[in-house]
């Protein structure tokens, strides 16, 4: 199966590793990822102003690409994945966006039919956490690991339809696969503090603070997560007590992908 | 200043409907950032019922909401607060020189390890 694949800016930067483990372990799993051509940056956060339009362009014009190869479109940044989900439920809904669109580019008529998918639903819908546990060669056997969901990848509900977004399992069912040993925690889907923490470093660093204390009280000594700036405002109040990397390092792990870590 | 935004033009960009509201203050129970806010977001959603646009374009919330959208997720009558709170923003930001973030401040703020993703989500919230 190949998809449509889109990195975005920081698995191009910092977050180099969420994108190359996720080829290496699509390689073992038998998926090709296609690199969407010539793709911008899809803005990161999600234009919630209904008038909104040129801030949608970015992803408007990705997920046409991917819809003329009939392909679905892959993401791995929550940020990302929650931009072109909701950018694409509004394309399917909203007739007057689509006009403005086609009016400043008559190339861009699209209607919202392309498939978003997140890697983790493409590891849990079309390969199959089964598939995956009997493709683990090194079983994550003993280890407690807690999944950090945040906001994007669950909210809203029903447009993200990720999972169900007051508790959800995915995450948890994933570990499960790999040998490992999920550990729930209550704010697994609280925010970290998002972009604030650039402004306002101290306050993301009290809510991010809550999510590690959570995750160490129900026993977790390591957490994964698909969202750099998630992993950015956890590990600089992880202070090294409990680990936070990306899910795909699980993944090359578990899956022998020939990355040496 | 703002004498020309008004309570419908908050509403167009919001695509919030604030008569469903019932007042049951869940928004605010929820929102990981009710402490440091001036105008709470059940509050916010009577403001903007009340007209009183102005205060709502004046207040610290708007800064303050992370985009979270636990409000929106947990609000039992589908208000969506969050987007009263972006379209108020917008309608700051939107006015020439109401920007909330200059580039020149970027470099005191960076270190090592910030993601390009907290750059564009703040450019994107701070700034038109
Ligand atoms: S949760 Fe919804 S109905 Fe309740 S106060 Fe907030 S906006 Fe109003
Ligand atoms: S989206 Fe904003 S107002 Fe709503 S719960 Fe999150 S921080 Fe609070």
């Amino acid at each position: 199966m190949t998809y449509s694949y889109y990195p975005g800016c920081t698995l191009k930067t910092k977050a180099k590793d969420l994108d190359h483990f996720a080829r290496a372990s699509a390689a073992v799993l038998g998926f090709t990822l296609e690199e969407i051509d010539e793709w911008q940056c899809c803005g990161a956060v999600y234009p919630l102003g209904t008038d909104e339009v040129v801030s949608k362009l970015p992803a408007i014009r990705v997920l046409h690409q991917a819809g003329q190869k009939n392909q679905a479109m892959v993401t791995l940044c929550s940020a990302c994945h929650h931009v072109f989900k909701r950018v694409n439920d509004d394309m399917r809904r909203d007739v007057d966006l689509r006009r403005t669109v086609r009016n400043y580019d008559k190339e861009l008529d699209y209607d919202g039919t392309t498939e978003v998918l997140h890697y983790m639903e493409v590891l849990q819908r079309h390969v199959g956490f089964g598939v995956l546990k009997a493709k683990v060669q090194n079983p994550l056997t003993g280890r407690k690991i807690g999944a950090y969901y945040g906001c994007m990848l669950l909210r809203p509900g029903g447009v993200m339809d990720f999972d169900d977004p007051e508790n959800p399992t995915i995450f948890e069912d994933f570990i499960t696969a790999l040998g490992g040993t999920p550990v729930p925690y209550p704010y697994r889907n609280e925010c970290c503090g998002g972009y604030i923490s650039l402004k306002e470093a101290e306050k993301a660093g009290q809510m991010a603070g809550k999510v590690l204390e959570s995750a160490a009280n129900r026993g977790a000594t390591e957490l994964i997560t698909a969202c750099p700036l998630c992993l950015y405002n956890v590990s600089k109040k992880a202070a090294g007590d409990v680990p936070i990397y990306y899910f795909t390092r699980l993944l090359v792990e578990a899956l022998d992908a020939g990355i040496d870590f | 200043m703002h004498s020309n935004h008004t309570k419908n033009e908050l509403l167009a960009i919001s695509g919030a409907d604030i008569d469903r509201c019932m007042k049951c203050g869940r928004c605010s129970a929820s929102c990981p950032s009710h402490q440091a806010m001036d105008i709470r977001p059940h509050q916010f959603v009577s403001y903007a019922a009340d007209g009183r646009v102005d205060a709502l374009l004046e207040c610290n919330s708007l800064w303050q909401c992370l985009s979270c959208f636990a409000c929106i997720q947990r609000c039992p009558r589908d208000v969506k607060p969050a987007q009263l709170i972006e379209a108020a923003r917008l309608m700051v930001i939107r006015q020439q020189g109401e920007n909330y973030i200059d580039p020149d401040e970027i470099p005191g703020l960076l270190n090592n390890d910030v993601p390009q993703q907290l750059l564009v989500s703040a450019f994107r919230k701070y700034r038109k």
